[in-house]
């Protein structure tokens, strides 16, 4: 009885946080957050270059940041 | 594993394949949810007896915009033979729809999903896809994805089949 009771309640603790968990789907017509200004690494350009300086004074070497695509994941 | 257990395992598999079955999307071969049901912005064309375009598009979709001029080259060419086309935009936001509409000017029908409710039902795989729905309003054809010239002429091929079937 007492294995069943644990039992489930693993169970249910498993499904909550399996349903209430932070990750989420993001749709293909909610894409509009992704393409969004805010969501560009490169909007500060200020900060971009600190982070830059210190990535290539830690690494002797720049670069390397470009990706493909507009962030929307059309075709 | 006891009878129990055996179950509650049961219990939440059921509700597992339940909640994926409870969002279907729409089908090849089965009638196309009707548009006026979803208080979409904008004015829909009667479509009886036409042969239907539904193309899911956003101002934030590059390979959206490239697909308009094909599009409007569409409309015009097929429209006497009962053609329509019907962009639905997924924009949530209304300026941003209407600046674009502005700018670049369709030469075809365009309503907007501002709630999002429409293409939610019918789930489209990405941005863009277009449905091809015949004259008895049954879906045909799902393309997703603008490829330029290749995917204008395979729309065009396919149109024009559908166009010459009988009502």
């Amino acid at each position: 009885m007492i294995r069943a009771i644990r039992f489930s309640l693993c169970m249910s603790f498993g499904a909550v946080g399996l349903f209430l968990s932070g990750c989420t789907t993001v749709h293909p017509w909610e894409r509009a957050a992704l393409a969004d200004y805010s969501m560009r690494p490169d909007r500060d350009p200020l900060g971009t270059a600190m982070t830059e300086h210190i990535y290539f004074s830690r690494e002797a070497s720049s670069g390397g940041r470009g990706v493909g695509g507009s962030g929307c994941g059309c075709n | 594993m006891s009878l129990q257990n055996k179950k509650i395992v049961a219990l939440f598999l059921s509700l597992l394949v339940l909640a994926s079955v409870a969002v279907a999307d729409v089908k090849v071969g089965s009638p196309f949810p009707d548009l006026r049901t979803f208080n979409l912005e904008g004015t829909l064309p009667d479509t009886a007896g036409r042969v239907v375009l539904v193309d899911f598009w956003a101002t934030w979709c590059a390979p959206c915009k490239a697909s308009f001029p094909a599009y409007s080259a569409m409309q015009k060419e097929l429209a006497d033979r009962g053609f329509t086309i019907i962009g639905v935009s997924v924009d949530k936001k209304p300026e941003e729809y209407a600046a674009f509409l502005k700018k670049f000017a369709p030469g075809f029908v365009t309503v907007r999903d501002g709630a999002q409710k429409f293409v939610a039902t019918v789930k489209v795989p990405g941005m863009p896809t277009c449905y091809l729905i015949d004259r008895k309003g049954v879906l045909r054809e799902i393309h997703q994805g603008f490829h330029g010239d290749a995917t204008a002429k395979e729309l065009r091929e396919k149109v024009q089949k559908l166009l010459e079937e009988q009502p």
